[in-house]
Formats: C-alpha cells, sequence, structure tokens
C-alpha cells in the first residue's frame, strides 16, 4: 500500500495487509497523535488495510502561538 | 470495532473514553462535549456576540463550525502573521471556510496593517517566533472584539494544548500562570472575556472532526514552531498517554478541580497592577504594554488608524 507521511510531507510503500494499529506500531508512530485516513474517510485502529490502498498517516499535533 | 451508540462500524477509537464511534454519533460527542465545556464553565449565554480565532486550522475551524452548529452568533478573526507560503496559505483555509458558509470573517494582516511580520518581529525584540506569535495575538483579538462590540473571544485551545500548557508552567511552577489558565478569562475593563470551549477534546478528536465535516483545515505545522518546547511536552503527554489512556484529562481536570484556585493570589497580583497603556490604552502592568514595544522594535506601527474597524469582511451569514 502506498502510505503518505507529513512533516515532512513523503510517500512511503508498505507490503502486506495489516491492521491500522499494526501499521502504527511498525512505523513506531503513536496512535494518539495520528488519524489515519483511507479515500477520505477515517479508519479504526482495527481495520484491515490492502496492498491496494492509499493511506493518509496525518499528525494531529500542532505546536505553534496560542492566542 | 462497532460503535458504542448504534453498534454499526466505528471510524474511530477514542481509549480514555474506552470507546469507538461511528460517523455520526462521534460528531455528536463533539458538540456535547463541546456544549457541556460551555456549561459547566458559563463561557458564552445565548444572546452574546463571540468572535472567533481563526488560524485557518483544525482547532479554530472546528470550533467555529461547532457554535454555528449550536446556534451562537460567531464571526471569525483571522490575524495573517506574514510567516511566507505557511500564512498564505492557512488565510485560504479561513476564507474558503468562511465564504463556503457566507459567514463573516475579520482580517488584520501584520505586516500590511502594523509593519511587521512574525519573523522579523521576535528577531527585533529578542523573543522566540512563537512568543512574539502569542503576544500579537492576545492583544490583536483583544482589540478587535473591544472595538467590534463582542462580548466574548473564543479560542480553540483544546485539551492537549491545555495540558500541555500546565506540564510547562509545573516544570517551572510559574505560579501567577497556573492562576490564570483557566478555560474562561472574566472580562474585565479593556479586556473581553476569553473562554476556550474546546477544552474538553483532544486534538486528535478536533482533526477527526474536520475530517469528517469535510473542513479543509491547513495540515502542515508552522515552520516557526518546528522543535519548540510545547510540542516536546506534548509529545511526552501523548507518551504517557499511549500506556495510561485518560492521563491528559485527569491531570487538567484534577488541576481545575483541586489545584487551581490554590494559585488564584498570585494571578491577582498581577492583575491589581494593571493600568492603560501610555500608547495603545491596553491594559498593562508597564508604562507601555509588552505589545507596542515589539512593534515599536521591530519598526513597525503600533497603532495603525486605519485598522479599526477590521478591514475586510465577507458575506454575512444568513440570520
Amino acid at each position: 500500500m502506498k502510505v503518505l507521511l507529513r512533516n515532512p510531507k513523503r510517500e512511503i510503500e508498505v507490503s502486506g495487509s495489516m491492521q491500522v494499529s499494526t501499521l502504527l506500531a511498525r512505523l513506531d508512530i503513536n496512535r494518539e497523535s495520528v488519524l489515519v485516513i483511507r479515500s477520505d474517510t477515517l479508519v479504526a485502529g482495527d481495520a484491515w488495510l490492502d496492498d491496494s490502498d492509499d493511506v493518509e498517516i496525518r499528525p494531529v499535533i500542532s505546536g505553534g502561538a496560542l492566542p | 470495532m462497532k460503535c458504542r451508540v448504534c453498534r454499526e462500524p466505528a471510524i474511530i477509537d477514542i481509549r480514555r473514553h474506552n470507546a469507538n464511534f461511528c460517523a455520526e454519533h462521534f460528531l455528536r460527542l463533539c458538540r456535547d462535549q463541546v456544549a457541556k465545556a460551555i456549561g459547566e464553565f458559563e463561557m458564552i449565554r445565548p444572546d452574546e456576540r463571540v468572535l472567533v480565532a481563526v488560524s485557518g486550522g483544525k482547532d479554530s475551524l472546528a470550533l467555529w463550525d461547532i457554535l454555528l452548529e449550536a446556534g451562537y452568533e460567531a464571526d471569525g478573526l483571522y490575524l495573517g502573521l506574514g510567516i511566507g507560503e505557511y500564512s498564505d496559505a492557512s488565510g485560504e483555509a479561513a476564507r474558503a471556510f468562511a465564504s463556503d458558509r457566507g459567514l463573516t470573517l475579520l482580517e488584520i494582516d501584520l505586516p500590511r496593517d502594523y509593519g511587521y511580520d512574525v519573523p522579523n518581529g521576535s528577531r527585533a525584540a529578542r523573543r522566540v517566533p512563537c512568543s512574539a506569535c502569542g503576544l500579537s495575538k492576545r492583544h490583536l483579538f483583544d482589540d478587535a472584539a473591544r472595538r467590534g462590540g463582542y462580548d466574548v473571544v473564543a479560542t480553540g485551545h483544546n485539551l492537549d494544548d491545555e495540558a500541555a500548557v500546565l506540564f510547562g508552567n509545573v516544570l517551572r511552577w510559574q505560579t501567577d500562570y497556573l492562576g490564570r489558565q483557566l478555560p474562561v478569562l472574566p472580562a474585565r475593563p479593556g479586556l473581553p472575556r476569553k473562554v476556550k470551549p474546546l477544552v474538553r477534546l483532544a486534538e486528535r478528536e478536533t482533526a477527526a472532526y474536520c475530517v469528517v465535516r469535510g473542513i479543509d483545515y491547513i495540515v502542515d505545522e508552522c515552520p516557526m514552531a518546528e522543535g519548540n518546547r510545547h510540542l516536546g511536552y506534548k509529545e511526552a503527554l501523548n507518551a504517557i498517554e499511549a500506556t495510561s489512556p485518560g492521563s491528559k484529562h485527569d491531570f487538567y481536570f484534577g488541576f481545575l478541580a483541586r489545584a487551581s484556585a490554590r494559585f488564584q493570589d498570585d494571578a491577582e497580583a498581577e492583575r491589581e497592577h494593571l493600568h492603560p497603556c501610555r500608547v495603545c490604552g491596553a491594559p498593562t502592568p508597564a508604562e507601555v504594554c509588552a505589545f507596542c514595544r515589539l512593534v515599536e522594535r521591530a519598526g513597525g506601527d503600533p497603532t495603525p488608524v486605519h485598522v479599526a474597524p477590521p478591514t475586510v469582511r465577507l458575506g454575512a451569514r444568513p440570520r
């Protein structure tokens, strides 16, 4: 599957069918700090991803100045 | 995973609630949490005019959307910070949100209206960029609310923001900051009431709210914030949250319930010494407020007459 990562923006290829939680663990990403989006739709941690999927792992942490 | 409410397939798992939700019931959860925060802390009355501090990011756009859905009269204020492509993209996101919905978006542009930008201003004032940025935002949002007759300024601070700020304040025992770290800051002479209706939502939830609602927000991080202390605190707290869900909520709301009042005297002592800034009239403990000093050092003009009222309006929202 194609996996889009951010900060910096880049795309990687991950092979094999796996659950979202497994993908995040394999990439050493804390699930508290990201959303996983497949075809513009959020997917939960137990959803299965396969080789044909385009997946975005979107960080949700913002750290700029607060008013 | 099944939605806790309807048992349909879930789109998000929220471990601190030990629950999963479908899109419909996740949106309801977000709206309910905001309504609960507004009610619990008496943030906004139904007849009040609200000015939402809009950055083009997930939190402020989610907040604006939720307040409108709840029936509040809420306009937005976008502050152009002069941070290159980042400011261009964030301004576009804020304008697109407003114009798509026929909302009123006020705009202030630091380079155009005050003669400085955040990168130059922070260098001139010898502040880190986030400090110069936050100072500018606080001053200009207060000022715009006062000029525009708004009762309250609403900001998109979420649970992660508040927990991270609390973490930093506790690390250094900044007791005056702890005394004023509240979800509501009451109005005072020269200052509007300020409220944080998203304090019961984590930023993962505000981002998810935007995705589900189809709100296009600026995803990329501000380039000036890279590596800042606040981000480090958030990562540390998320590492704790991963093994102990609910820790951020317990840390922040435990502080409000059991510790905040102990620091009120420290915060109050600072408030007692406020008087009008010699240049702009805003409340300050010094002769000239920090904002005017920043602008003057950066070579700008702290009191440009053409800024009042705020400079750009898009179509008023049908009521």
